[in-house]
């Protein structure tokens, strides 16, 4: 079933990655196959931060095929070099877990188009998140044991979503697991619950246009349609709503932008979403409880309705 | 079990045309006779005292463990149980066969009050979905909004919200009253059998689609009609009914149930077609 959290503080920062584990970890019971993190940290504004993997999680439970290590170093080693060959200045560099990087670099062309099919133009290598605000975390585990590997809890920052995971009709490992980039563009992530039944016909009209899938997860479709949407001139809120006839099946997602915070639910209102708004926090998620584990104390909460699209501002 | 076909003294029910059918064979099919209540036992019930009244906080507990508690607290005779700190957990208070007053100091996840047979319940907060999913008799109230399957299959009994629903309100409900201060979401009234639902607000897209009988009464707009569902008159006894029901749920009492509309099913269901006048009296 999969379970899916967001919030957005609004006029101030907090330690959302905390908060977002305590959200996420209440879902536990909806999917722990992966859990993904997609925090908006305080950041000044002037780099990049270029989440990505060389590898993947071959862990307990992980459908993917294991590889000898010294591939990952050379992956990376073939990741720096194309950065310095299309002028991007690598700041600050941390590699998390072997397969894991973090980098922080310095890249002044604002299309990062060519940027991220260059990079991932190198087999095994995909870059997770792009932006000067946003950092995708996600793993194998549930969000307790992503959050510790990771050491989120101390990231201070405005807004996040994250997505507790079950794998369907994918495999157990990163690449499917969310939240996903809303490639290529910088600051923008999506996670989702439910299921997508015009996917191929949508991913083939997608692919035609020259947008890339990284995964067959049919929830990676939202975030490359709302990015063309983007591509084509239309706000966030826009691509949301057009998305309510463009996707079909049943969903509820949520979209981050830098400062912004949205969420869809189809026309079937298939897919629970239990929503706090007042005036400085908006917070949401699959069951109460995510709300709860932030909030204890007694509040109003309600469900958005089929067909509804809201977007809030930092 | 019963063998119907050889039993020559007719069931009240069967008498009253209720049950027409000829079974044949082993069945586990049992028909109620009053004059026989006494020989029935309800597993899991208790005499309780309305005037032995006990607090019960929840908030280290899991549901399992507070479900457990609250039947420990019904076999020492408790008929007034206030749980405090729900939390939102889900499943609380399932299962209860008796009578009895329970309150909610908060609100409730999923399934709260689920498969439930004659308590009085207040919920002051909100519930998630599939609340009081499978209701027999009782009556429960909520102060705050419901989440979406809000009386999910109920057979009896009234479920008020005093704020607004989610989808699916009262699918494949066969029996009972729902009652929302507020509006309701898409498919209300969904595959409902039996039954009315009132909703004092609007309501959204597909109103009691594919409803085979029951009634639905809205005093908002309506988003859409599903398939088979059909405006009726609204006669001076609904009228009676509606102003009655809305008292003593304490919600709306001052509404003007004249301008309210009446939705009812078309029966233009296949089946319907297709079926005998005495079977269409057994399907429904």
């Amino acid at each position: 079933m999969c379970g899916i959290a967001g919030l957005i503080h609004r006029g101030k920062s907090s330690k959302v990655g905390h908060e977002l584990q305590g959200m996420l970890q209440a879902l536990k019971h909806r999917g722990e196959d992966s859990t993904g993190y997609a925090l908006y940290g305080d950041t000044d504004g002037k780099n990049f931060i270029m989440r990505f993997k060389v590898g993947e999680n071959v862990g307990e439970g992980s459908t993917s095929v294991a590889e000898d290590i010294s591939v990952y170093d050379e992956r990376k080693k073939i990741v720096d070099s194309y950065l310095l060959e299309m002028g991007a200045k690598i700041i600050k560099e941390e590699r998390i877990l072997p397969y894991s990087l973090r980098y922080e670099i310095e890249y002044n062309k604002k299309d990062l188009l060519e940027f991220s099919q260059k990079i991932e133009s190198i087999p095994g290598v995909e870059i997770l998140s792009m932006g000067k605000s946003l950092e995708v975390i996600k793993d194998l585990g549930n969000a307790k044991m992503v959050c510790d590997r990771y050491n989120l809890d101390k990231l201070v920052g405005t807004h996040a979503i994250g997505h507790a995971r079950m794998a369907t009709e994918s495999g157990v490992d990163i690449k499917s697991a969310h939240p996903f980039w809303g490639y290529p563009f910088s600051d923008v992530s999506v996670v989702h619950n439910g299921q997508l039944t015009n996917y191929w016909n949508n991913r083939r009209a997608l692919e035609n246009k020259g947008m890339r899938f990284m995964s067959e997860c049919d929830s990676e479709l939202i975030a490359v349609y709302l990015a063309e949407k983007m591509r084509e001139g239309a706000s966030l809120e826009e691509g949301m709503k057009e998305s309510l006839s463009g996707l079909d099946g049943v969903f509820t997602y949520f979209v981050a932008t830098k400062d912004s915070l949205g969420m869809a639910k189809d026309t079937m209102a298939a897919k629970p979403l239990v929503l706090y708004e007042s005036d400085d926090l908006v917070a949401m998620g699959s069951e109460e409880i995510a709300i709860r584990s932030i909030l204890p104390q007694e509040i109003d909460t309600y469900d958005p309705f089929d067909g509804e699209v809201k977007v809030w501002q930092i | 079990m019963a063998n119907i076909k050889s039993v020559s003294k007719k069931t009240k029910a069967q008498a009253m045309g209720m049950h027409t059918e000829v079974l044949t064979g082993r069945t586990q099919q049992k028909f109620f006779n009053p004059d026989e209540a006494e020989n029935f036992y309800y597993f899991g019930t208790y005499d309780v005292d309305f005037n032995k009244r006990t607090d019960l906080d929840v908030k280290d507990m899991t549901a399992a463990e507070a479900n457990k508690e609250i039947d420990n607290l019904m076999s020492q005779g408790y008929g007034t149980i206030v749980i405090k700190n729900p939390q939102g957990k889900h499943s609380l208070g399932v299962g209860i066969l008796n009578k009895l007053n329970l309150i909610f100091e908060g609100s409730l996840g999923y399934f709260g009050m689920g498969s439930c047979d004659g308590p009085i319940v207040r919920i002051n907060g909100r519930v998630g979905w599939s609340c009081a999913e499978n209701l027999m008799a009782g009556k429960v109230v909520i102060e705050k909004n419901a989440g979406s399957c809000f009386g999910a299959a109920i057979r009896g009994g009234d479920l008020i919200c005093k704020g607004s629903v989610g989808a699916r309100t009262g699918i494949d409900m066969k029996g009972g009253t729902i009652i929302i201060g507020g509006d309701a979401g898409a498919f209300t009234g969904f595959m409902m059998q039996r039954g009315r639902i009132i909703i004092l607000g609007n309501v959204g897209i597909n109103l009691g689609d594919s409803m085979y009988d029951g009634t639905i009464f809205v005093g908002g707009e309506i988003g859409s009609y599903g398939s088979d569902a059909v405006d009726s008159e609204l006669t001076k006894s609904d009228q009676d009914w509606l102003r009655r029901k809305l008292k003593v749920a304490e919600i709306g009492e001052s509404f003007d149930v004249s301008k309210m509309k009446k939705i009812v099913a078309g029966k233009k269901l296949w089946n319907y077609d297709n079926l005998e006048p005495t079977e269409k009296k057994g399907a429904i």
